[in-house]
Order: structure tokens, then C-alpha cells, then sequence
């Protein structure tokens, strides 16, 4: 077949065809498409303010590496004014995290930013291989995401930054909301499509690559030769989101724009007004102080059924009930320390309360 | 016979299929049978038209010679597997007409896969 033009500039040799659009496109054409959408998502979000200071939750993967040259991209281009940090988290996956963690360290070189590394086994006691062990293979994703999300909030308020952005791709999101709906998970069905989450006490976060598609991310990855890690969890393939993958790659085959079909229906949704109401208020963990919809937060619950050897008993809130009925946990376990905020959101917070009551 | 000489890359975790190793260089046939069916026999096969070789002759060359192990998660339903892309000469293999495109010596094809962790 002959050669084709880029049909946006009409010169260079097109060297991709674009997902969403169809458009037959070249190499600088497809950078700069690329980063001028991710500025405009977070334009359009408002997600930044000048001065911020954003904690970047890197992996080593594709989508953290490729997001922290971006931010790094767009910041000087577009004079943000952002201070920009590396957050990383090391669940203690041997053979996995251990290597990727390499990557991160370069990547901390190559882009010039401070780097954090926070440990599960600092913060828990307990590594990832450690709980597989007890729990096994079905259930050990639960705990991992728990963990990590306690822990990013803790990393960024140790590193004291505003907000935190990870590298969540149109994919992941979309294949987020098919398991909600394929699980029932009203709840959540309601929240994961937000580009921002934030609650009154917790540090905002954000995915600035909520539509970009993988297969895009990676090829700029390519281009750029950017250096990242790219190995699967070992883990992962008894996980239940492998199923919502499989599906969501077969209909991007079919019809690539059904990605973005699927998360603009899941931003469409609307909970009805009596299934919201029974849903749970959000209260402080009376053990660590984190944010949760009980009364001890979910990774103080998980961490407990770690510590007594009862993990798969805690998973589920049912499971739960059931386990508290049979009388209060032993005191001496180990707990995780309690969670502050960044000074200057407890300011926020504190300057707030103050206005309103007076 | 001619042949025609090719040079491989695999990435995103696809060189673990094909012994650990991102770079090969193979020689495939210049010209091939239409049909890729195993069932016919050497004497049919021999009388079947040929073809120049294409990518999708290359794909299932690539895992009859070269795999080592999981050929699932290469090719499924008679192509590669959705999730790994596919670059000819740094261009997408969609803009040259995917598994039609007919190879020439010294192309360069490299296979990305996109499905692990970010």
C-alpha cells in the first residue's frame, strides 16, 4: 500500500491511525494530539491550581511513566506552576514490585523529581507475598488495592502535596465500570467514572488520563522511548477484572469507540434517590483515623483479619458482622499508626469550620 | 526459493514468550501456500496457489518456530491477540492493510503488548 500522508499536517509520513478519530496521522502530528488532550482534560476538570503540589502515584509502569513525562511536558509548556513529586508504593511483591521499583528510581533521574517510596511492610507489617500466603489467590487483590489506597494518602501527606494523580487510562476506567455493573456495585457504579475524588478529609485525586486509550499511551511510550517496566502482576491472572479485560479488548477490536461509549454511560448514570439513602455515610476509622463507611475503616478490618488469621473471614461486610458477633478482637494485634492530614489542608479544613460558625 | 529476511522486536512483556530475548532476525519463504490449513497433505499443498508472504502468514510462522510456551496469549481466532499491537517499519500495521501487507527484505515488524499493569 502506498505511503500515506499525516491528514493533520499534511506532510510527514502517517505512522498511526488514531482510535478515536479514525485520522491517519504521524509521529510529532500523534505526540502532540496526545498531550494537548490530556491539557485539555485537565483544563476542563480545573484539576490544578498555581503553586499546587501533585504527588505522581508511579509504578514503573507504562501508564505512571508515561504520565509523569507528560505532567513534566505540560507543566512547562503550559506554565501550570505545579511542583511536581514521585510517589511510589512497594507492596512487597517479589519478582514484580522489586523490579519495577528499579524503573521508578531511574525514571526519578530522567524526569528530575523528588521520589517517595512507601512499603506495606513499613506500614502494615505485611507484604503482599505474606498475605497471599494466607489468603490466597481469589480474595488477594482486595487487600492489595485496600492497602494501596491508604498508603497513597499517607505517602502524599508525608510528602505534603495538595493532590495526587495516577495513571488511570480510559481502559481501566471503563473496565471499571463493567465489573461494577457485572458485581451489582451500585456504589461504586456512582463514584468511579469522577475524574476527581474527594472527600472533606482526604487528599484530592485526580486521573488526567481518564480518555486516553491504552493502546495510544503505550504507542507514545514507543515513540518517546520512554523507559518502563512491563511485566504483569504475578498475581493477577486469577483476578476478577481479567474478565471485564478480556471482554472490553474484544469490543475495542469490534468498535474502538465503544471505550468512551462506556465510560460517558457510566458518567450518565444516576442512583435512584431510595436506593441513595441507604446508602453509608462517610465517618473517621475510630482506629487510624482514615476515611471509611463503617465504623473501623476497611484496612484496619483487613489488617485485624490478617493478624488473627482469619483474612477471608473479613473481605465482606457480612462475613464481618458476623465475625464481631463472636465477641471484640484480641488488644495487643498490630494496628496501623494514625492517619493526619498535610498541615496545610488541616488549615483549610480548620479556617473553614471557623467561618461557618461564626 | 527466495526468502525474505525479517527482523523481529517483541515488547511489553512478549519477549518472555519468545525466549526471553526482544531482538531476532528470522528467513521465512518469499512465497507461501494460500491455505495455513495442517490438514492437507504434502502433495495438495505443493499444487495449492501461491502467495507472497504476508504478516499473517508471519504471525503463525512466528508461533510454529519461534514461541516457546502460551501460544494464547499470542494468537487467538487466527490473528494476534487483541491487546497487542503491531508495527511495521514504525507505522501501524493498520495503515498497511494488517495481515495483508506483504513483506519485503529487511522490514522491520515489532509486537507491543499492552496487557499488564501501568
Amino acid at each position: 500500500m502506498p505511503p500515506r500522508t499525516c491528514a493533520l499536517c499534511d506532510d510527514a509520513r502517517a505512522i498511526l491511525k488514531r482510535l478515536k478519530t479514525g485520522q491517519q496521522i504521524c509521529k510529532d502530528c500523534f505526540f502532540y494530539v496526545f498531550e494537548t488532550e490530556v491539557h485539555n482534560t485537565i483544563t476542563e476538570a480545573r484539576l490544578f491550581k498555581r503553586g499546587d503540589r501533585v504527588a505522581i502515584g508511579a509504578s514503573g509502569g507504562k501508564d505512571s511513566t508515561v504520565l509523569a513525562h507528560v505532567m513534566k511536558t505540560l507543566n512547562e509548556r503550559y506554565h501550570y506552576g505545579l511542583d511536581l513529586f514521585l510517589l511510589s508504593i512497594d507492596e512487597g511483591i517479589t519478582g514484580y514490585r522489586d523490579d519495577s521499583l528499579e524503573t521508578v528510581k531511574r525514571n526519578q533521574q530522567q524526569y528530575d523529581m523528588p521520589l517517595k517510596i512507601l512499603s506495606y511492610d513499613e506500614l502494615y507489617g505485611w507484604t503482599m507475598d505474606a498475605i497471599v500466603s494466607q489468603v490466597g489467590k481469589k480474595n488477594n487483590c482486595t487487600f492489595c488495592g485496600v492497602f494501596r489506597r491508604q498508603a497513597l494518602d499517607r505517602g502524599a501527606a508525608i510528602l505534603n502535596v495538595d493532590h495526587i494523580v495516577t495513571g488511570h487510562n480510559a481502559d481501566d476506567i471503563a473496565e471499571t465500570v463493567l465489573m461494577n455493573i457485572m458485581r451489582g456495585d451500585i456504589a461504586r457504579l456512582g463514584r468511579c467514572t469522577s475524574i476527581c475524588t474527594q472527600g472533606e478529609d482526604t487528599i484530592k485525586r485526580s486521573k488526567p488520563f481518564k480518555y486516553a486509550y491504552e493502546k495510544e499511551i503505550v504507542m507514545y511510550a514507543y515513540f518517546k522511548k520512554l523507559d518502563y517496566f512491563s511485566t504483569e502482576c504475578i498475581y493477577s491472572p486469577d483476578a476478577y477484572r481479567g474478565h471485564a479485560r478480556v471482554f472490553l479488548k474484544d469490543l475495542e477490536a469490534a468498535r474502538p469507540s465503544a471505550i468512551i461509549d462506556i465510560i460517558h454511560s457510566g458518567e450518565a448514570f444516576e442512583v435512584k434517590e431510595n436506593v441513595k439513602a441507604t446508602q453509608k455515610i462517610q465517618q473517621t476509622c475510630k482506629r487510624c483515623g482514615y476515611m471509611s463507611s463503617n465504623e473501623l475503616c476497611k484496612a484496619c478490618t483487613l489488617l485485624e483479619g490478617l493478624e488473627r488469621g482469619l483474612a477471608n473471614a473479613v473481605v465482606t461486610d457480612r462475613a464481618r458482622k458476623r465475625l464481631d458477633a463472636e465477641g471484640p478482637a484480641p488488644e495487643s494485634l498490630r494496628q496501623i499508626p494514625l492517619f493526619k492530614l498535610p498541615a496545610s489542608l488541616r488549615a483549610k479544613i480548620d479556617s473553614a469550620d471557623v467561618s461557618e460558625s461564626s | 526459493m527466495s526468502t525474505v529476511s525479517i527482523k523481529i522486536e517483541f515488547g511489553g512483556g512478549l519477549e518472555l514468550l519468545f525466549s526471553n530475548q526482544r531482538s531476532h532476525r528470522v528467513t521465512i519463504p518469499a512465497l507461501v501456500p494460500t491455505s495455513t490449513s495442517k490438514t492437507e497433505s504434502a502433495a495438495e499443498r505443493a499444487d495449492a496457489p501461491e502467495k507472497p508472504a504476508d504478516l499473517a502468514y508471519l504471525v503463525f510462522w512466528l508461533r510454529d518456530n519461534l514461541l516457546k510456551e502460551r501460544a494464547e496469549l499470542f494468537v487467538e481466532n487466527g490473528t494476534v491477540r487483541p491487546g497487542i499491537l503491531v508495527l511495521v517499519n514504525d507505522a501501524d500495521w493498520e495503515l498497511e492493510g494488517e495481515g495483508e501487507y506483504e513483506l519485503k527484505d529487511g522490514d522491520e515488524i515489532v509486537f507491543i503488548s499492552t496487557l499488564h499493569g501501568g
